[in-house]
C-alpha cells in the first residue's frame, strides 16, 4: 500500500472515517436500545414486585429488629448456662440433622441410580434407539425442571407426611439434573473402546459397562458428590412442606415465634452444610488424586 | 514348561522381581470393602427407618396415578390462566430484581475475597466465611425469615434471593478475579495507578464478561427457585401452586406446572443465546 493512500483528503481516508462514523453510530444505537430495554424491564419488575425505595427503607429496620430478636443473650460470666439455654434441645436437633443428612444420602443414591440408567439411554452417541433416547431426554427434562419442593408437595399427598415423600422428591429432581450431566459426559467419550468391544461380540449392556462406564466414572463420582452437597441443602427445607428433616423444626420455630430457636437452628444448619462441603471436597480430591496416579 | 511374555521373563520371575505388583494388597482390599460395606449399610439403614416398604411405595404410586388422572385435562378458563400468568410475571420480576441487586452487591465482596486483590489475609477470611454463611442457608429459609420481617409478598422473596445470591455470586466472581491475567494490572501500577485504579482498569475489563455470564446463569437458576418461594408466602406462582395443591384443584395444578415448564424453557433459551453471544464476542 503506498503512503498516499492513507493521506488525509484521499478517498481511502474518507472511507475509513465514514466507516468509523457508522460503527460509532451503530455502537451508540445498540447501547441505547440495550439500556432502554433494561430500564423497561427494571421498572416493570419493580412495579410487579412492590419494590420501591420507600418499602425498602421501611423494611430494613424491621429486618434489623428481627435479627436482634432472634439472637440470644450471651454473657461472658454466664456463657455456659446461656449456651445450654440457647441449645436446650441440642440432642433432638442433632438427631434431626442426622435424619436430614441420611435423607440427602439415600435420595442422592436413588437419584444417581436412575440418572445412570437414563443417562446412558439419553446419550446421543451410544443410545440404544433414537426413540428411547428422545423419550428419556424429555423425561429427564421434566424431572429437573419441576422444582424439588413442588414434587415434595405432591408426594406428601401421595405417600403421606414424612421423610419418604422428601426423599422421593429429591431423588426425582436429582435424577433429572444428574442424568443430563451424565449423558453429556457420555457424549464426549472416546468411542474406540466400544468399537473394540462390539467387534469382540459384546452386546449393548456389556459395551456400556466395560467400554463407556470406566471412562466416565471419575466425572460421575465428582458430579454425584456435588449433587449430594446440593441435596443436603434441599433436605434442610423439605420439612417446610412436611416432608421430613430439620425444616419442620425450623418452620415451627419461625411460625410460633420461638425467636432464639431460629438462630440456633440456622447456625446448626450452616455448620452441617459447611462440614458436608468440606468432607465432599476431601473425598473428591482423594478420588481425583488416585485417578491421576494410576 | 514356562511361558514367557514379550520381555522374555516368566510370570514367576516377574513376581519374584516385583513382589509389590503381584502381592495381594489385603489392607487396601479390606479398606475398600469396609467403605463399600458401610455405604451400603447406611443406605439400607435409611431405607428401613424411612419405611420404604413395597406396600407403601405401591400405594403411593397408585395415588400418584389417580392425581395424574385428575390433572387431565388441565384448566384452560381464560380468567384462571390470566391469573396464573400474572403470578408467573411476578415470579420473573422477583428473579430479575433479585439477581440484579445480588450481582451489584456481590462485586465488592468478590474483590474483597480474591487473593490477588485484597492482600489482608484475616479480612479475606472474614469476608469468605460471611459469604459461606449466606450461601449455606437455603433460599427458602431466608424467605421464611424475610416474610416474618417485612410481611407476606414478593418483596420478601426479592430480599431472600438477594441475600442468598450475594454469597453464591461473590464466590463465582472471586474465582473469576483470581483466575485473571495480572499483567494489565501491573501495567497500570507501573504508570502510577493505585490499587483501586489497578482493579478498575487492569482487572475489571477482563472479568466483566465472565461476571455477566455467571449472573445470567444464576438468573436461570433463580427463575426456578423463585417459583417455590411463594410456598412460604414470599410472592410468585408458588403461592397459587401450593394453594391449589392444598385445595385439591388438580386440573389447575396441571396448568400451573405446564406454565412453569414453558417459562423455564423460554428463559433458559433466551439466556443461553445471550451467554453464547457474550462468549463468542470475546
Amino acid at each position: 500500500m503506498s503512503p498516499q493512500h492513507g493521506h488525509p483528503g484521499s478517498g481511502a481516508w474518507q472511507d475509513f472515517c465514514a466507516q468509523q462514523q457508522r460503527a460509532r453510530v451503530e455502537q451508540y444505537r445498540v447501547w441505547m436500545v440495550g439500556s432502554g430495554v433494561f430500564l423497561a424491564l427494571f421498572l416493570t419488575s419493580a412495579y410487579l414486585s412492590h419494590f420501591s425505595p420507600g418499602r425498602i427503607a421501611e423494611g430494613v429496620p424491621k429486618v434489623h429488629e428481627y435479627i436482634v430478636k432472634i439472637l440470644p443473650e450471651l454473657g461472658v460470666t454466664t456463657f455456659r448456662d446461656d449456651m445450654a439455654y440457647w441449645f436446650y434441645a441440642f440432642p433432638d436437633w442433632v438427631k434431626l440433622l442426622g435424619e436430614t443428612l441420611l435423607m440427602a444420602y439415600v435420595a442422592t443414591l436413588l437419584g444417581t441410580l436412575g440418572a445412570l440408567v437414563l443417562g446412558f439411554v439419553a446419550a446421543r452417541n451410544v443410545g440404544p434407539s433414537r426413540w428411547l433416547t428422545a423419550l428419556s431426554r424429555r423425561l429427564l427434562e421434566v424431572a429437573r425442571t419441576v422444582p424439588d419442593l413442588v414434587y415434595a408437595l405432591i408426594f406428601v399427598f401421595a405417600f403421606g407426611l414424612g421423610p419418604l415423600a422428601g426423599i422421593l422428591a429429591i431423588a426425582v429432581h436429582s435424577m433429572g439434573a444428574s442424568g443430563k450431566l451424565f449423558s453429556e459426559a457420555i457424549e464426549n467419550v472416546d468411542l474406540k473402546p466400544l468399537d473394540g468391544l462390539k467387534a469382540a461380540g459384546g452386546n449393548w449392556v456389556q459395551g456400556m459397562r466395560f467400554a463407556v462406564f470406566p471412562l466416565v466414572l471419575p466425572s460421575l463420582v465428582s458430579y454425584t458428590l456435588w449433587r449430594f452437597e446440593i441435596n443436603v441443602r434441599t433436605a434442610t427445607v423439605m420439612g417446610i412442606v412436611g416432608a421430613g428433616g430439620i425444616g419442620q423444626e425450623l418452620i415451627t420455630a419461625i411460625r410460633m415465634l420461638y425467636y432464639e430457636d431460629v438462630s440456633a437452628l440456622i447456625l446448626l444448619i450452616v455448620i452441617t452444610v459447611s462440614l458436608t462441603d468440606m468432607v465432599c471436597e476431601r473425598i473428591r480430591h482423594g478420588f481425583i488424586g488416585k485417578e491421576n496416579l494410576s | 514348561m514356562m511361558r514367557l511374555n514379550q520381555h522374555g521373563i516368566s510370570t514367576l520371575e516377574a513376581a519374584q522381581r516385583y513382589p509389590e505388583i503381584f502381592s495381594v494388597r489385603w489392607r487396601q482390599r479390606a479398606m475398600q470393602s469396609l467403605a463399600w460395606g458401610s455405604a451400603l449399610a447406611a443406605l439400607l439403614y435409611g431405607l428401613v427407618i424411612f419405611d420404604f416398604s413395597p406396600v407403601r411405595i405401591w400405594n403411593g404410586i397408585g395415588q400418584l396415578g389417580m392425581l395424574v388422572r385428575f390433572m387431565v385435562p388441565p384448566a384452560t378458563a381464560p380468567s384462571v390462566v390470566w391469573e396464573f400468568l400474572q403470578a408467573i410475571f411476578e415470579t420473573l420480576a422477583m428473579a430479575f430484581l433479585g439477581t440484579l441487586f445480588a450481582a451489584l452487591l456481590a462485586i465488592p465482596f468478590a474483590f474483597l475475597s480474591a487473593r490477588n486483590v485484597f492482600r489482608f489475609r484475616l479480612g479475606r477470611f472474614g469476608v469468605r466465611r460471611g459469604m459461606d454463611f449466606l450461601r449455606g442457608v437455603d433460599q427458602l429459609v431466608w424467605a421464611l425469615v424475610f416474610v416474618r420481617a417485612v410481611g407476606l409478598g414478593p418483596l420478601a422473596g426479592v430480599l431472600a434471593i438477594i441475600i442468598s445470591d450475594i454469597g453464591t455470586l461473590a464466590k463465582l466472581f472471586s474465582e473469576a478475579v483470581e483466575g485473571c491475567d495480572r499483567k494489565p494490572g501491573e501495567g497500570v501500577a507501573a504508570s502510577g495507578g493505585n490499587t483501586l485504579q489497578c482493579t478498575r482498569f487492569g482487572i475489571l475489563p477482563q472479568v466483566l464478561p465472565m461476571f455477566i455470564s455467571s449472573t445470567l446463569y444464576i438468573f436461570e437458576s433463580n427463575v426456578r427457585s423463585a417459583t417455590i418461594l411463594g410456598i412460604v408466602g414470599a410472592g410468585g406462582i408458588g403461592y397459587q401452586l401450593s394453594e391449589r395443591i392444598r385445595g385439591h384443584h388438580w386440573e389447575e395444578v396441571a396448568t400451573i406446572l405446564i406454565l412453569i415448564l414453558v417459562t423455564v424453557y423460554l428463559i433458559d433459551w433466551v439466556s443461553g443465546k445471550i451467554r453464547g453471544r457474550l462468549i463468542e464476542g470475546e
